[in-house]
């Protein structure tokens, strides 16, 4: 059916929503902006939770940093669901291509049985780390304020499952999807020394109170220092001793891991200029936990990789976290 | 050796099951603190089974495709003013009331499933509340996307955001969800996990969707139709949840049926918004509210208690008066909003004859005796130029918030009304159900912020009820209220049709 | 006995998933409503992989129901083979 018109009376009469007009002005916003700013309620809760009745159902005083407005967390993927799961799919089709290249052609029994154990060992029980930090950023998600970085530590959140769901197939295909090399990983997770500064660093985090001390304990410090040691100098290591294609499975992480730095930087970085007092807290939060998190990857990066691989990756976290002006 | 396939269910286990540990170096009560305070049992959260096994890299993948149809479809719409092809500018207050009502609703779905998905111990349920949480997510955003368009055409959309948080007619569905955030997460997941998805959304979604198909709105029916398949995993994770804590401890019995007894009422009266869009609202209609209240609640909620049975869950306390309810509850709310339409961000009108006639038609036993005398009255007034609306403002029902509109269902001709007295203050109710459930937990309904209340304590704004209305709610008084006719709405809609 | 049912959008894979449904569940009822198809049976309903790949000449994962699901009601079954829907009382 065609209509007849004329174009002038189709001008619209707005642009956009009022509250994203007052923030960007009158003209057409983008799917992020209206799928973003302003959309958590602020006021007149009617009930205080009967779980923590000292708050509203969103309340700024779960953390004690503070900010004049927490829409300016802004995410600089500009990631809304739509957008997010989109990457995403992009992401999983290459590894699942990936994954069923390395099982069909059986490449693991290219892999020295040595190289496969220390996998087995060091690599597969990180996804309890991914695990806990599921719990961590889902935990920010649920307690923290305002869309813009609530969302962003959801999509986090469930990254999170996922990095732990490929790191376990890693161990299926090693074992023949027997369970046998998760059960063993699953037992140097809770027994074997060399994991246990890890698991404790874990299970401390998990139990924070404040959601932005535990988003920096585990997105800034944790997974920027297992991101230098494992997905950079432990890859870098597995392809110089004949296990180069564990590369194909770690990819997804690694390019995750890009993306997803980009955007902790930012919220780091942020929070920091915001205020002294802001810039004070993280600081003394990236003190305790940074030095928790050394001492707890000692044993694992030495046996990873060497004995200055922690250094090296302490130098990368520190560099990114002068950038966002912290610890200058 | 070549590896055997694992099949669906041992894959999900392995990975996602067995990635929770317990704890060694700090109390694991400390990390999952609120399972204990609302009296369930929980014996052995390894019996949970899971609802649905999707991983993550199905899940993106799977959502992609969703979502990628569907933007698809809304850069179509906007791209060809599919605005045009609705069937009239009365149908996009349905619209306007579904933005400001319902969405925010679903991002606070999105809130309470992360903090239960936070926040139980048990690794199956947690992931699969989390899921859901990112849906909801999905919901509201989708629908925010949705409406986008619309909102450059039309009145009332554009401070969805800031009206959810104060109006007072929008308190009603705002409460209900404050209501389950703010309790435990077990009744949480009663609440909304059950009772509202498994039940009741299907009412809010399936008929008003069909309705969007039915009038010419391609945006709305296809995100709702979109969202519409998420919520096939919701209603089975909230069945699952009731299963399991039924046979977690028959302690828990009657623990739940108290919450389901509570949520169905609650969500009954949260529904006489739908009731009222789909009888009145929506120009072209595809079935009643009698009739959709017949098929997805007497039919398919009835199936459903009857499989429960089996563990001493009866059917929802005052299913009796709901089933009388059906018959008038959308005509008592539409003639509310049409009386107060000077106070509301969306327009109201008189039905046509014709939609009289098809009201009569679906209503034969209360139409005609109760609710068609008074729109005759109505459109009298109107030809004298007239048109009615009342002054006052209404007085609330403690807990549902819903104005004092509905009568006796013995005696239609007759308010109902309740009361109780709590620390020497005495509180209204608009029925039976709204009173138990005060009655129950008087501490947390007496902290309902009821805008009415507010608006005469002087905490909106004023000192008129117009200075509440553009100042406090951000109406744009004269242009987003009032009647239809002679709206800028209808005015633009008919030079967009050349309607003289 | 109480009906179990299940809603899908209107559209080309759906068609051929409820030929499917048809013909695995003899006696189901399917009701076309405005842009979705509704199909209904007497206390179960199954939908198996092998029928829709037959239907669909291709392979079919049980998990891409989702993607056009509307609704259902029932208890949900769902493994690689089939996706059962039941009320068991």
């Amino acid at each position: 059916m065609t209509i007849e018109i004329k174009t002038s009376t189709l001008e619209p009469v707005r642009n956009t929503f009022a509250h994203i007009e007052r923030r960007f002005g009158d003209k057409p916003a983008t799917r992020y902006q209206e799928a973003t700013y302003d959309v958590a309620s602020e006021i007149n809760f009617h009930y205080k939770p009967l779980w923590q009745p000292e708050y509203e159902l969103n309340d700024t005083g779960r953390t004690a940093i503070v900010m004049e407005d927490w829409y300016a967390f802004k995410d600089p993927r500009q990631f809304y669901y739509g957008s997010y799961v989109q990457m995403r799919a992009k992401q999983q089709e290459v590894a699942e291509s990936n994954y069923s290249f390395f099982e069909k052609r059986n490449l693991a029994r290219l892999i020295p049985d040595e190289i496969q154990r220390k996998v087995i060992r060091l690599l597969v029980p990180l996804r309890h780390v991914e695990q806990a930090a599921n719990l961590n950023n889902v935990y920010g998600s649920s307690l923290g304020y305002g869309t813009a970085i609530t969302q962003a530590l959801l999509y986090n959140g469930m990254d999170r499952l996922g990095n732990a769901q490929y790191l376990s197939r890693i161990g299926l295909i090693l074992d023949s999807n027997s369970g046998d090399a998760l059960n063993e990983a699953k037992r140097y997770w809770m027994d074997d020394a060399i994991w246990q500064g890890v698991r404790s660093y874990c299970e401390a985090n998990i139990c924070v109170e404040d959601w932005f001390e535990s988003f920096v304990a585990q997105d800034a410090i944790l997974d920027g220092l297992i991101y230098e040691l494992v997905y950079l100098q432990f890859d870098q290591w597995l392809a110089d001793n004949g296990g180069q294609d564990f590369s194909m499975l770690t990819e997804f992480i690694q390019n995750w891991n890009k993306d997803t730095n980009r955007w902790v930087d930012a919220v780091v970085k942020i929070a920091a200029a915001e205020s002294d007092a802001n810039k004070q807290l993280l600081e003394q939060w990236i003190g305790t936990w940074k030095a928790k998190a050394l001492e707890a990857l000692a044993p694992l990066a030495e046996e990873m990789v060497g004995p200055e691989a922690l250094a090296i990756a302490e130098d990368a976290l520190v560099k990114r976290l002068n950038k966002a002006g912290l610890l200058k | 050796m070549a590896a055997k396939k694992l099949n669906i269910k041992d894959k999900y286990r392995l990975l996602t099951r067995d990635l929770d540990w317990d704890f060694s170096y700090e109390d694991r009560k400390q990390a999952f603190p609120y399972e204990e305070f609302e009296g369930i049992k929980i014996t052995d959260w390894n019996k949970w089974e899971d609802p649905f096994r999707l991983t993550m890299d199905s899940y993106w993948k799977y959502q992609a495709e969703k979502e990628k149809k569907l933007y698809a479809i809304f850069d179509a719409f906007s791209q060809n003013n599919g605005h045009l092809n609705v069937v009239d500018s009365r149908y996009v207050n349905a619209l306007k009331l579904f933005l400001t009502g319902v969405s925010p609703l679903e991002y606070q779905a999105y809130q309470g499933f992360a903090h239960v998905g936070r926040q139980f111990s048990g690794v199956g349920a947690r992931v699969a509340c989390q899921m859901q949480s990112l849906d909801e997510l999905r919901h509201v955003q989708t629908q925010i996307h949705a409406m986008s368009h619309y909102n450059k055409f039309f009145d009332g959309f554009q401070e969805f955001s800031h009206m959810h948080d104060r109006v007072w007619y929008l308190s009603v569905p705002r409460s209900f969800f404050c209501d389950a955030r703010s309790a435990g997460p077990f009744e949480f997941m009663v609440a909304i996990g059950f009772s509202f998805e498994y039940v009741l959304t299907n009412l809010l979604f399936v008929p008003f969707m069909s309705g969007a198909a039915h009038n010419g709105d391609m945006a709305t029916v296809t995100f709702g139709f979109s969202a519409q398949s998420d919520e096939a995993r919701h209603m089975t994770l909230g069945l699952e949840v009731i299963k399991f804590l039924l046979e977690q401890h028959e302690d828990n019995v009657p623990i739940v049926q108290k919450w389901i007894d509570k949520w169905f009422w609650r969500g009954t009266r949260l529904l006489t918004i739908v009731a009222m869009m789909m009888d009145y609202m929506l120009p072209n209609k595809v079935m009643s509210w009698k009739e959709a209240w017949e098929v997805y609640f007497e039919e398919a909620g009835g199936a459903l208690f009857k499989d429960l049975a089996r563990y001493g869950i009866r059917m929802p306390k005052y299913a009796e008066t709901i089933e009388k309810e059906k018959e008038h509850i959308s005509h008592q709310a539409w003639w509310t909003f049409y009386t107060h339409g000077h106070a509301a961000g969306f327009h109201t009108w008189i039905p046509s004859d014709k939609e009289l006639d098809w009201l009569s038609a679906q209503y034969p036993d209360t139409f005609d005796k109760y609710y068609r005398p008074l729109w005759e009255l109505a459109k009298e007034q109107e030809a004298k130029g007239e048109r009615f609306y009342t002054s006052g403002l209404p007085q609330l029902c403690q807990t549902c918030q819903i104005p004092m509109l509905f009568t006796e269902m013995d005696n239609p001709n007759q308010n109902s009304m309740r009361d109780s007295v709590f620390e020497d203050e005495r509180y209204h109710f608009c029925s039976d159900g709204c009173k138990d459930i005060f009655d129950e937990e008087p501490e947390k309904y007496v902290q309902s912020w009821l805008p009415v209340h507010q608006i005469f304590q002087g905490n909106c704004g004023g000192p008129g009820v117009e200075d509440v209305l553009s100042d406090y709610y951000k109406m744009n008084v004269g242009v987003d209220n009032m009647d239809i006719k002679g709206s800028p709405d209808e005015k633009r809609w008919n030079e967009w049709k050349g309607i003289a | 006995m109480s009906k179990v049912y299940i809603a899908l959008q209107d559209n080309d894979e759906s068609r051929y998933i409820v030929e499917a449904i048809e013909e695995s569940n003899p006696d189901s009822t399917v009701i076309h409503q405005p842009a979705m198809i509704r199909i209904e049976r007497e206390g179960r309903l199954v939908i198996e992989r092998a029928v829709v790949e037959e239907k669909m000449g291709r392979d079919w994962d049980v998990q891409e129901l989702h993607i056009n699901l509307i609704t259902l009601g029932g208890n949900v079954d769902e493994d690689d083979d089939q996706f059962v829907l039941e009320w068991k009382q």
